[in-house]
């Protein structure tokens, strides 16, 4: 935790949302493996303990550091990307916890880009947003991180990073999964700039 | 005078914590008390160098009460902070990532712990020459030929301001000054307060006089910095006590810190103009101007450091 701080700084900017203890959703675009530890670290204390990042079961849930800090210090909601199940929904666990009254923070791309800009979304937001539409969902640019620890690298190198929250979105009544998740992507992309 | 050192030590803390203490009831209050909105910016930002004050005290405090590991630790902490603001502002490639590994996890150590085993000689070559010469090296490696010598030359004008010019700042400390011996944290408290207050008065005195703005502080006016410059040097002159100095050296020492000091801060200022003052002010809150606190020091330190060590060190040995 401090150690992210001395690192990246982390900085959040609140831009379009305040921090409110209402039930959320964050999502943001993934350029590194610190987006999570990151984006936790930038939201204030009595936030921190009710919202659960998630993530890819593969790569966090191993035994040694990595584990410790999913576990023990995120409290992470581990994601199934194999399908090693093809009948179970790899959404069941984060729903649970949306049930639990617990926010998130996902990363819709799936997968870590290159780019600062995210890709396409995956649709696993789309299908939280029409099952839970009280849980308010907030976009989220995570700025330099990608030049912190670009994929592939194995130290990350210190560069202050700022966290920028925009303003709330909320799925449309009978708005189509396409072109809600590229709305979201744009909103993510906004507050690049 | 004739005190000891821990008499001196004691004498300066004093003064300097019922200064700091007056400024910052007088600040806070007249804060309080201004509804005019151009007076309380300026307000504003004397109170925040006065806050400043205090971690010139508390610098101080630890290097005397913890000794030069302790003050070691802050200076390279300084560094640190200073590099990451630095590289945060510049664009840099991804290739150039061993580079960054290279100058935060093996240079700010290096530079310090050669300071600390009191190796001077290649504590004032390590980043010029050899750091010079192996940085390119790292970034050829990758093959990565794209505006190769602009990438190189920003990470190494990042070390050379944040860790080679600022590790200058804790080497005064250390220089063995005969007749001197034991006092170098007084040395390094002299060198601090004089380009410290010479800051401070300047904006005061810009505020009083009138004038234009400097192009390079919005703060300043040519006016105040040179009242306030005439004012730190006078300061420095009735500080000489402090000092190896006799008072006339001590006016001259001072003159260079003012002097050296107020040009590094133009040449910073443009520095920060060229990569985009507008990221450099708002978008780092807390860190916000490690190297705009410093830019002064970045400059006077080194010089003062070599200056001082040819003449009460080198030729004092002849």
């Amino acid at each position: 935790m401090w150690l992210t701080r001395l690192l990246v700084g982390a900085y959040p900017r609140w831009i379009g949302s305040a921090p409110t203890a209402a039930q959320r959703i964050y999502f943001g675009n993934h350029t590194s493996h610190m987006d999570t530890v990151v984006l936790w670290a930038a939201l204030p204390e009595e936030l921190r303990s009710n919202t659960r990042p998630v993530a890819a079961k593969d790569y966090w849930d191993k035994p040694g550091i990595r584990g410790l800090i999913a576990r023990d210090e995120l409290n992470v909601v581990m994601v199934d990307r194999s399908r090693e199940d093809p009948n179970a929904d790899p959404l069941d666990p984060l729903k649970d916890a949306l049930e639990h009254g617990f926010s998130l923070i996902i990363f819709p791309e799936g997968t870590r880009s290159v780019q600062p800009l995210p890709g396409p979304f995956k649709s696993g937001l789309y299908h939280l947003a029409s099952e839970f539409p009280q849980v308010e969902l907030i976009p989220v640019y995570i700025e330099n991180l990608h030049r912190s620890m670009p994929k592939g690298a194995l130290l990350p190198v210190p560069i202050i990073c700022t966290v920028r929250f925009g303003a709330a979105l909320s799925l449309a009544p009978g708005e189509d999964k396409d072109l809600f998740l590229e709305r979201a992507r744009a909103a993510v992309i906004r507050l690049a700039s | 005078m004739n005190l000891s050192l821990n008499e001196t030590f004691l004498a300066v803390f004093c003064a300097l914590a019922i200064l700091s203490a007056v400024a910052t009831g007088v600040g806070q209050w007249a804060a309080h008390h201004t509804i005019d909105s151009a007076r309380l910016a300026r307000l504003g930002l004397l109170n925040s160098r006065i806050r400043g004050s205090w971690s010139v005290l508390a610098v101080f405090t630890i290097a005397f009460a913890m000794g030069p590991v302790a003050l070691l630790v802050v200076f390279a902490l300084a560094s640190y902070f200073a590099l990451r603001e630095f590289v945060s502002l510049t664009p840099i490639k991804s290739s150039d990532h061993w580079a960054l590994v290279v100058a935060f996890y093996l240079v700010i150590p290096a530079q310090y712990l050669l300071l600390g085993f009191g190796r001077a000689s290649v504590f004032a070559t390590f980043i010029p020459v050899y750091i010079f010469l192996l940085l390119p090296v790292v970034v050829a490696i990758r093959q990565d030929n794209e505006r190769f010598l602009e990438r190189v030359a920003k990470v190494q004008w990042g070390l050379m301001i944040s860790v080679y010019c600022i590790s200058h700042a804790p080497a005064i400390a250390t220089l063995p000054i005969k007749g001197y011996e034991g006092r170098g944290p007084l040395l390094l408290l002299f060198f601090l307060l004089v380009l410290f207050l010479t800051d401070l008065l300047q904006i005061i005195f810009s505020a009083m006089l009138d004038g234009r703005a400097l192009k390079s502080n919005p703060n300043k006016t040519a006016k105040g910095v040179l009242a306030g410059s005439a004012s730190g040097a006078l300061i420095g002159t009735l500080l000489w006590w402090m000092t190896p100095f006799s008072w006339w050296q001590a006016l001259i020492m001072s003159l260079v810190i003012v002097g050296t000091g107020y040009l590094g801060s133009v040449v910073l200022a443009a520095v920060k103009q060229s990569l985009g003052a507008r990221l450099w002010d708002t978008e780092f809150e807390l860190t916000r101007g490690v190297l705009e606190r410093l830019d002064a020091l970045t400059f006077a330190a080194p010089l003062f450091w070599q200056i001082t060590r040819y003449f009460w060190v080198i030729r004092a040995d002849v």
